[in-house]
């Protein structure tokens, strides 16, 4: 008990700090980063005191189920704590240096406009990796996931009037969208294959995983596989790589906790805490070894080009990460985890002390200048030679892939959906979704037949919708309407696949229905003063107004089902009730999720974020 | 390529391009200039007109501050109502005082440039900034890179272009996405005008075009142009034109429409229904653009009239110090003169004067070892000399972390899990004690402090890359006779004259050239400290000088130093030299400077957070010390981030006022130069050096987003010459926010103590010093030294100047006042 009392605590402290830091007046610097430090401070202290005690106590693994959020028959859904020697050693990496970052940039942030905005995400960013590093199952996992994306949008977006940290904040947050897919149906199989949220303890327990995995190798590969796409995506192992350097638009100090560090570690966290459940397969085992290696060599030559500072270190932490990946592969659990810290520290201080490399460089060049070192791809032919280099200059396409294979062709799909006006969405859909909720009442009455497939064809529907939002250029409101409209759809089709209680939707629904109401009013509201407003480019309103985008933010997060609402337990509930063989239906379903909070995201990078719609103040370039 | 019937000359849209593109030199180079200096042949409020018209900076505080700037009282109404009286007229003071005060105007930008390219965009979807910059910054980066990649552009010695034709003609892959691109660039139909020919079509558009195209990168395309001028600021050096520049970013624009369009599309020029308004047609005066105007001046003046009413209160007489403790040159630089103030007031006996930092001699400087030269004195100067330095003590230190094999992969996988533990200490031990480190750039590394240096000339030694090594006596003599004569110091010599050089150090600072010595080209002033000391003090130059007349007494030392103005510290050079009782002299004189250097730090620290400035002095100095190393921080000192004034006259002008660290001092006396003579050497560079450092400062503060770097916390650095934000950015000349936040724009007011007509004719005896006058980039007012009264040079005439503030704060002590306030303090009499 005491114990959990502890862990308690260790949630808690970052959850005070953050909320402590929100009421702070933007002025008082001092105030801001004091708390800060001393929140992170104090947890690192008394982190390292318990480390002490428990390595004393024959460093066990301890676990224990906390609060159930919700409960019904066969589903429940709960916080879980795990702690063990991953967690620890994850601890005391990413609290030191969350600790000296926080000291480095209370001096270096002075006078920036958004130092508090600054640590309000840094600390919020604190919160969701200790919820990922001391979460036991996947579902308290998946929380703090959710809010490391967010904060890697926001620190991204910090120089939120330019254009490029937008464009890139956009970029990124799409990848570890993806990322999100394969968590979401990992737990979605899991869930049925164990008929429970699985603790990761659990899967320490030979008997009820191999039992299991044996009759359902498939669905172990299948949920191992999306596990690692998750892990490479936030990673950024192949294909996904090159959205890391391009996260490098913050201040100095958030580019080095996050991307040369703790975020980036985390998907070989994912690797490490889920181990015992690919350990035996094998197939996993070599396809993530092969990803590892693949990404270590493409990255580590396309580091050897780069002629950017943090750029170059970028690169060749993602090169790190794939020979870590290779270790983790290997089982060589212990050397992952020496390889990260020392990869995170290493690269956390390169990235730091990026800025003096000019005077420290041009210095060693004065007296050591020679002409041109010849590297060891001067002995290829010259052919191959030239093609490496450009490929490697060209970053192997991965960013153009990223961007034609993702963005674009969603935003193809999204076109062809034109008919989706405001009006037909009131003349032909709400009669259709009536038709839809009549044909649930009397569902006894439809041939199986059909039933069988309306689930899927109403998930399409709201599949649909999302597209459509997404690739909206002109109007905000049909944009945000489509969004809330997905919601209803995904919960019709569902409604069709068993029979459970009202409350389930009501607890889905509510969240989604509150956040769609509070971002309709902050729209209609921006729209009545500042008339024309629509989604072909960015008009950066947050300059004028900068507490209605925030509550913009927060309606956003409500309605993407951020672990704020309740729709973030509901979301989980629906895939409950997605059947193990409706693959179609999950990947519907699924689908509208990701390109949900991408329209979202969207949206208010649109509207609020980018280069002001009006000049009367300095403006920057586009380029810069 | 030129046919007889086309109206495009790329030669000249090139040559004029370049004009107007930003002019900044690589980091390790960086030079403050006039940031507008393309319209500098205007006057500069029409000059600014145009450049917000046609280029869209802002080029003025916004109406807001200076509406509060009036409300605080820092725009003085008296002098606002002259300034609207000598514009307007006198009648319609008050029609005029309201437009300024509560007018509503729309402020809004809609520059010309870039206008005829946004139709890609606006009218065919078609985001071609987004489509190439990326590759293109990319490739520029790698092929000037000067030591960042390990891998470096495969083919460099072509040249630009040719080089990229000689790869795209070796490879598997390609540089374009599609076909016809290609096939131009290897093709001898790849000219600007053949190209330009199937985007534009329109030849009257073509000039527009190239503009709007390379202004949409100013950053990368102001580089390129410099680069191509002085291909010697890279150290690797890399051979580009703007020409090539140009054509292959019209490539890369072809394979985006080529891809995006298919084979057939019409070029722009076709397309488009309206045509832009040409580029430098006659920009139109508005309404809104003379209350900018009137605003301005009257910020100004408000100024400028209690600097020249506190000038006239406090001048005092020349009294001559009988027996002088010791004598010290300095730079004219605005950071010394506090430091001046305090080592007079510290010791009566001892006599200041201000110079500029090269101290007259121009070389260059080889240190031991080094590969290549660095220049030592004003940057349009080209020294025929050369001087090394030999038999250094100490080496330099290493950092592994900033080593290219930690990005390799197998040793990366030896280094990360073992140095990375000792990067989490390093990064342990440097936020809570900061200390020197090979990554701080110091001022005091510059030159060892007891190697040697090769000034004197011997004969028969060879010239190295056609330079002389060391002077010869004569030669020696004319610099030593220059320097004495411009500051006055021809009699009554002391026994010390310490020459005091200054330089900077930061760690953390791509833009810590910026911060060391202007008149050294950027660089600390040591070597040029030592040599001029050496030179003053050589027997055989003494000998000459006393043929001239001008006697230096034998007991007198000139000694070399170094004040490091970000850490407050000074060196001093070849202290085994001195006599015996200039040794123990120097002991004395030793404790008074390093007493001023104290105070002299906590009265900058008043500008700064992290340290409270109600502490002793000496405290503070440790803190300062420690400021200045730290990793995390983005301020090491402030710079010339105060700078308004340049007085041009003998030490009783400002002996006692106080200025606030904001005036350039340069010691002159008119009484020995009563025909100017020495004054146009003193004139000529103050325009280009200290108005190019005030307008640089003006303008990054006035627009730091376009004519700045914008704030330097996610900087990145290019290629060790640049910077740029995040990995994909252009490149951001000028100075960041951290610079010039505290700055005031405020035009630079020389003041110079001469008769109004010997000044005029000084500053008409060259044209290009004549044009910073006359164009009012700089404004000068002239101190008649024997009636004291004032006259404002306008319009080519100078015309008495009465100030307006009559009664000046005073006080006997700064400190409390110091101690409280952190923003500008206004000017003080010393009671």
């Amino acid at each position: 008990m005491t114990t959990q009392l502890l862990f308690h605590i260790f949630i808690l402290i970052p959850v005070f700090g953050f909320i402590l830091s929100i009421f702070i007046p933007g002025k008082n610097e001092k105030l801001i980063s004091g708390i800060a430090f001393s929140i992170v401070g104090v947890h690192f202290i008394a982190f390292l005191a318990y480390m002490v005690y428990w390595l004393m106590n024959g460093h066990p693994t301890l676990n224990f189920k906390d609060i159930v959020l919700f409960k019904t028959t066969g589903y429940e859904f709960y916080i879980d704590f795990l702690f063990d020697k991953i967690t620890a050693v994850y601890f005391f990496v990413g609290s030191l240096l969350t600790f000296m970052v926080t000291i480095y940039s209370k001096a270096y942030l002075h006078r920036e406009n958004g130092y508090k905005r600054f640590f309000n995400t840094l600390l919020f960013f604190y919160l969701g990796y200790n919820i990922i590093i001391f979460a036991g199952n996947l579902e308290t996992l998946f929380m703090g996931w959710e809010i490391l994306g967010i904060c890697s949008f926001l620190l991204i977006a910090f120089y939120r009037e330019r254009y490029l940290p937008v464009k890139n904040a956009l970029k990124v947050f799409t990848v570890y969208r993806i990322g999100d897919v394969g968590l979401i149906l990992a737990m979605w199989m899991s869930h049925h294959l164990w008929h429970q949220n699985i603790t990761f303890a659990q899967l320490q327990n030979d008997e009820l995983i191999h039992a299991q995995l044996e009759t359902h190798s498939l669905v172990g590969v299948f949920i191992s596989l999306m596990i690692l796409i998750t892990a490479a995506a936030k990673s950024a192992q192949l294909p996904f790589s090159s959205w890391l350097p391009r996260a490098m638009e913050g201040p100095t100090p958030s580019s080095a906790i996050f991307y040369g560090s703790l975020s980036v570690h985390i998907g070989v966290f994912l690797l490490l805490r889920t181990y015992e459940l690919w350990e035996n397969q094998v197939s996993v085992r070599i396809i993530i070894g092969v990803l590892g290696l693949a990404t270590s060599i493409v990255t580590s030559l396309i580091a050897r080009v780069q002629s950017s500072v943090k750029s170059q270190i970028a690169y060749s932490s993602a090169s790190q990460i794939g020979l870590i990946f290779i270790e983790v592969a290997l089982g060589f659990e212990n050397l992952a985890l020496i390889h990260f810290a020392g990869n995170a520290f290493l690269r956390t201080y390169q990235l730091l002390v990026s800025p003096s490399v000019v005077s420290y460089l041009i210095r060693e060049q004065f007296y050591n200048y020679v002409p041109r070192k010849a590297t060891f791809e001067d002995s290829f032919p010259k052919k191959i030679e030239y093609s490496i280099y450009l490929m490697s200059i060209k970053e192997f396409n991965l960013d153009s892939f990223m961007y034609t294979v993702l963005w674009n062709s969603l935003k193809r799909l999204g076109k062809k959906l034109n008919f989706l006006t405001l009006n037909n969405l009131f003349i032909f859909f709400v009669p259709v979704y009536l038709i839809g909720l009549v044909c649930l009442y009397t569902k006894a009455h439809i041939p199986d037949d059909i039933h069988e497939y309306l689930p899927a064809f109403f998930a399409l529907i709201g599949l649909m919708m999302v597209l459509k939002s997404f690739a909206e250029r002109k109007n905000v409101i049909l944009s945000w309407t489509l969004i809330i409209m997905n919601h209803f759809w995904v919960a019709l089709a569902v409604s069709f696949n068993e029979n459970f209680t009202y409350d389930q939707i009501h607890l889905y629904l509510s969240g989604i229905v509150v956040a769609g109401i509070v971002g309709y009013v902050c729209l209609n509201k921006l729209r009545s003063i500042e008339k024309n407003i629509d989604l072909n480019q960015f008009y950066g309103h947050v300059y004028e107004h900068p507490k209605l985008a925030f509550v913009f933010l927060l309606a956003c997060l409500g309605l993407t089902g951020f672990p704020i609402s309740p729709t973030f337990v509901g979301e989980d509930l629906i895939y409950s009730h997605i059947h193990e063989d409706q693959y179609v239906l999950a990947l519907f379903t699924t689908l509208s999720f990701i390109i949900d909070g991408l329209a979202l995201v969207r949206i208010y990078a649109r509207v609020f974020l980018g280069p002001h719609i009006k000049t009367y103040h300095e403006s920057p370039y586009r380029s810069s | 390529m030129k046919t007889e019937t086309s109206s495009f000359d790329e030669h000249k849209v090139l040559h004029e391009l370049k004009h107007y593109l930003p002019a900044q030199a690589p980091l390790k180079d960086f030079i403050h200039h006039n940031t507008l200096h393309a319209f500098q042949n205007l006057n500069f409020f029409k000059a600014l007109n145009n450049a917000h018209e046609i280029l869209g900076y802002n080029v003025s505080l916004s109406l807001d501050e200076y509406r509060s700037l009036y409300q605080t009282k820092k725009i003085k109404e008296n002098i606002l109502d002259k300034v609207i009286a000598s514009q307007k007229g006198a009648n319609n003071i008050n029609e005029w005082k309201t437009k300024l005060i509560s007018q509503r105007y729309d402020n809004s930008n809609n520059a010309r440039i870039g206008q005829l390219r946004a139709n890609w965009k606006k009218e065919f979807s078609i985001d071609l900034d987004l489509l190439i910059q990326p590759i293109l910054f990319r490739v520029l980066c790698s092929y000037l890179d000067q030591g960042i990649s390990i891998w470096n552009f495969p083919v460099h010695e072509l040249g630009f272009l040719a080089s990229i034709k000689e790869m795209e003609k070796n490879t598997y892959t390609s540089f374009f996405k599609t076909e016809r691109a290609k096939k131009l660039l290897l093709s001898d139909k790849c000219q600007i005008e053949d190209l330009l020919k199937i985007i534009v079509g329109d030849e009257s558009l073509y000039a527009q075009y190239i503009f709007d195209q390379q202004f949409s990168h100013q950053g990368w395309s102001g580089m390129v142009s410099t680069i191509e001028d002085q291909p010697e600021t890279l150290l690797d050096s890399k051979k580009i034109s703007i020409k090539e520049l140009v054509t292959f970013e019209l490539l890369l624009e072809i394979d985006a429409l080529d891809k995006k369009f298919g084979k057939i599309w019409s070029p722009l020029g076709q397309r488009i229904e309206r045509r832009p308004i040409d580029l430098f047609a006659e920009v139109p005066e508005t309404e809104l653009r003379d209350v900018f105007t009137i605003w301005q001046l009257a910020y100004e003046w408000s100024y400028y009239d209690e600097v020249l009413a506190g000038l006239q209160q406090g001048i005092i007489e020349k009294k001559e110090i009988p027996s002088k403790s010791f004598q010290i040159m300095l730079c004219i630089d605005d950071r010394e003169t506090s430091l001046r103030d305090y080592m007079e007031k510290l010791d009566p006996n001892c006599e200041t004067f201000a110079t500029p930092g090269f101290f007259g001699v121009e070389f260059y400087f080889q240190p031991e070892h080094g590969k290549s030269y660095t220049k030592q004195c004003p940057a349009p100067v080209t020294p025929k000399f050369l001087i090394k330095e030999i038999e250094i003590t100490e080496g330099r230190k290493k950092d592994v972390h900033f080593a290219k094999h930690t990005h390799g992969l197998f040793r990366g996988l030896i280094i990360s899990p073992t140095l990375g533990f000792w990067s989490a200490f390093r990064l342990f031990i440097s936020l809570f004690k900061p200390s020197i480190s090979p990554a701080t750039a110091l001022s005091f590394s510059h030159m060892d402090k007891l190697s040697k240096l090769t000034i004197e000339h011997k004969e028969g030694v060879a010239n190295e890359n056609g330079l002389q090594v060391g002077f010869s006596y004569e030669e020696m003599a004319t610099r030593v006779e220059a320097l004495l004569m411009s500051i006055g110091m021809v009699k009554n010599f002391g026994p010390l004259v310490y020459v005091v050089g200054h330089g900077s150090s930061s760690v953390n600072n791509p833009h810590y050239a910026a911060y060391n010595c202007g008149a050294c080209c950027g660089r600390p002033g040591s070597v040029n400290a030592r040599v001029v000391s050496f030179m003053a003090n050589h027997p055989k130059v003494r000998e000459i000088l006393r043929s001239k007349g001008l006697n230096i007494p034998a007991e007198t030392q000139f000694m070399g130093g170094l004040h490091d103005t970000t850490r407050d510290e000074i060196v001093f050079y070849d202290l085994t030299f001195l006599s015996a009782e200039n040794a123990k002299l120097h002991t004395e004189n030793l404790k008074t400077i390093n007493k001023s250097l104290d105070l002299n730090s906590k009265e900058r620290s008043r500008r700064f957070e992290s340290i409270n400035s109600k502490l002793d002095a000496a405290k503070i100095h440790k803190k300062i010390l420690s400021r200045s190393v730290s990793l995390f921080e983005p301020r090491p000192e402030l710079n010339h981030a105060t700078n308004t004034l340049c007085i041009v006259g003998g030490r009783e002008m400002t002996k006692k006022l106080f200025l606030d660290r904001r005036a350039f001092c340069n010691s002159y006396d008119y009484k020995i130069d009563p025909e100017g003579k020495i004054l146009v050497n003193i004139m000529k560079p103050l325009g280009p050096v200290c108005g190019g450092i005030n307008l640089e400062y003006f303008f990054s503060r006035v627009d730091n987003h376009k004519l700045g770097a914008g704030t330097k916390l996610p900087h990145n650095v290019m290629g060790l010459f640049g910077v740029a934000n995040g990995i994909d950015g252009d490149l951001r000349p000028g100075l960041p926010s951290q610079m010039i936040e505290v700055h005031d724009p405020i035009r630079l007011l020389i003041i110079v103590e001469h008769f109004p007509e010997v000044v005029l004719k000084t500053i008409k005896s060259v044209d290009a010093m004549y044009e910073w006058f006359i164009n009012e980039w700089v404004n000068l007012v002239v101190m008649n030294p024997e009636t004291k009264k004032l006259s404002v040079f306008k319009n080519g005439d100078f015309t008495n100047y009465e100030p307006l503030a009559k009664k000046l704060n005073t006080a006997t002590d700064m400190t409390s006042i110091l101690e409280n306030n952190l923003d500008n303090i206004p000017v003080y009499l010393i009671k």
